[in-house]
């Protein structure tokens, strides 16, 4: 075997190895988090919010605030972030509101979530007064997750065929009927997808909601806006780090993060499976 | 075409407030962070090595912390940057088309990996293990954390790294095999250097993942606000002292604004990163059309 032939198939080994070596990690550590938590996982475990200073019971507030969180931040980045993916797809010429724009959400989607807090905090929190509280700590995420779904938005805007806005202008729509009538609901679908994987992102932050909203505890689901909630992600660090008897609820930390996990990957897995199926209708 | 001024005014009204989103972080973190300079001078917090922010007067040098942030940095980067690299390759040039359409959506699913989880995993798992094996006080420290946010940014860099790979068009790659090259050969003389902007601008990317994440420091990193001398020395780098202390700051005082200072810097640094990272793409492209 010539030098040449035999340097080649080294680094095929390499790329094989490094690709199963990283592969086998991330099963390693998915799996590791299934086999513990799994044995305290029950139905009672989600429906029943944490007893006796959070060393039993279940996690039914936290996860109800997780989705409170999710459900506010999308109310207020959805809207935003299409419209905002409708103006660089349909809209935006080549001029200097643009590229403000765009640097705008390119900066914004690099900002670190704890910067987003900082942010939250003197935003919502202080200057407009909404306290800690979920709105403001679902709009901080919303903010956060805004470059998100304007870059999903404005994909699917793009990939709607240009033919589609042709035949409704010949037909005599103007181009804001063209938009709402055809182009949307033809880019609907995958726009939904890019929702869906927001959330995904949304729900495990948990830098932005510390000190924007998020209760060490409370002993009930938040009944307005202006209460603060509990959540997955900072349920599992105060459990971890400022509970009562760390090493004796470890099983309990274990249960949340595979409910966390599940709750994650299994909306993010639905959205990039519906995308995937999308795309490949679209050929 | 007709076309309705009202509602294309709108959307670039609504469309605007992305803008404004980033002008009042901006405006927020000096308007609450320069008043820190009120009390103490700029050469004191950028040069000073002494972190105590609640004694009396504090002290509130940073170096510590920006050091941690550094080497937490420097070091996930040096353990994932190249498995990174190694991953994007085979995935786009050496995997057969079952494992890429599989291991695809893979890498992009463990993206969403929720940072918590890892800092949980760093700070019960890893953790102890390092104690043990290396004889350690504590095996919250440097390397944790490091390992930690190596597995966080590989599949967000090899996601970025591949697509910049396979946009390499097939004919160089038909071309180079033509001559008698090797699969490597290929790879290593034709499609990286082609790939190269957004190879880097992936890299770049990770990197600035890397120095704003909060929870695995905040859990797994150990909190020691001192210049780290080895990879097994604690550290407390921006982030987690942001996290760490901001619920427990009275609002207003030199500790408050000390801490939104220390956003400032963060913010300046991973705004540098990001924009580098989209000179190196824009550039990329005008050289190759």
């Amino acid at each position: 075997m010539s030098r040449r032939r035999f340097v080649d198939c080294a680094m095929t080994a390499v790329f094989w190895t490094s690709a199963a070596f990283l592969v086998l990690l991330l099963l390693v550590i998915l799996l590791y988090v299934a086999a513990n938590g799994w044995s305290s996982l029950s139905w009672e475990f989600l429906t029943e919010p944490p007893r006796d200073s959070m060393t039993r019971g279940g996690i039914s507030t936290p996860l109800v605030g997780t989705l409170q969180l999710v459900v506010v931040s999308m109310f207020f980045a959805l809207p935003i972030g299409v419209v905002t993916g409708l103006y660089f797809a349909e809209y935006s010429r080549n001029g200097l509101f643009t590229k403000i724009l765009r640097l705008a959400i390119r900066s914004l989607a690099g900002v670190p979530s704890v910067v987003f807090g900082l942010f939250g905090l003197s935003l919502f929190v202080v200057t407009l007064g909404f306290g800690s509280s979920l709105l403001s700590a679902g709009l901080t995420l919303g903010c956060l997750t805004l470059p998100l779904v304007v870059t999903a938005s404005e994909q699917a805007f793009r990939a709607v065929p240009q033919d589609y806005r042709d035949a409704s202008c010949a037909l005599g729509a103007t181009k804001w009927q063209t938009i709402v009538k055809v182009v949307l609901p033809a880019a609907s679908s995958t726009i939904i997808t890019g929702a869906i994987l927001s959330i995904g992102r949304v729900a495990g932050e948990t830098a932005p909601i510390i000190f924007t909203g998020a209760a060490f505890y409370s002993p009930d689901f938040a009944k307005s806006l202006f209460e603060e909630v509990m959540a997955l992600p900072y349920h599992i660090m105060v459990l971890a780090t400022a509970g009562v008897n760390i090493e004796k609820t470890r099983p309990i930390q274990y249960a949340t993060v595979l409910v966390l996990l599940a709750l994650v990957l299994g909306v993010s897995s639905a959205g990039v499976v519906m995308r995937r199926r999308l795309r490949r209708n679209g050929r | 075409m007709k076309n309705d001024k009202v509602p294309s005014a709108l959307v670039a009204v609504i469309s605007s407030l992305g803008i404004f989103i980033m002008i009042f972080i901006l405006y927020f973190l000096t308007t609450e962070g320069i008043p820190v300079l009120r009390e103490i001078q700029l050469k004191e917090i950028l040069a000073g090595r002494a972190w105590y922010p609640t004694e009396t007067p504090p002290s509130l040098g940073m170096v510590p912390l920006i050091a941690g942030s550094l080497a937490v940095t420097l070091v996930s980067s040096i353990l994932a940057l190249p498995l990174s690299l190694l991953v994007a390759i085979f995935i786009s040039d050496v995997a057969p088309s079952f494992l890429r359409d599989l291991l695809k959506p893979v890498l992009e699913l463990l993206g969403f990996l929720p940072s918590i989880v890892l800092g949980f995993l760093g700070m019960v798992v890893l953790a102890p293990w390092l104690q043990e094996r290396f004889e350690l006080l504590s095996g919250l420290n440097l390397l944790n954390a490091s390992v930690l946010l190596g597995v966080m940014i590989v599949p967000i860099v090899a996601s970025l790294a591949e697509e910049a790979l396979s946009s390499a068009p097939g004919e160089l790659r038909d071309a180079s095999f033509a001559l008698g090259a090797t699969r490597w050969e290929t790879v290593r003389h034709v499609v990286i250097p082609w790939a190269k902007p957004g190879i880097l601008s992936a890299c770049l990317l990770g990197v600035m993942r890397s120095l704003g994440e909060t929870m695995v420091v905040l859990m797994a990193a150990g909190g020691a606000a001192i210049l780290p001398e080895s990879i097994f020395d604690p550290v407390r780098p921006l982030t987690s002292t942001i996290a760490a202390e901001m619920g427990e700051t009275p609002v207003g005082s030199a500790h408050y604004h000390a801490l939104f200072f220390a956003g400032l810097i963060l913010f300046a640094m991973t705004l540098a990163i990001n924009m580098l990272s989209a000179w190196i793409e824009t550039k990329g492209s005008v050289i190759r059309s």
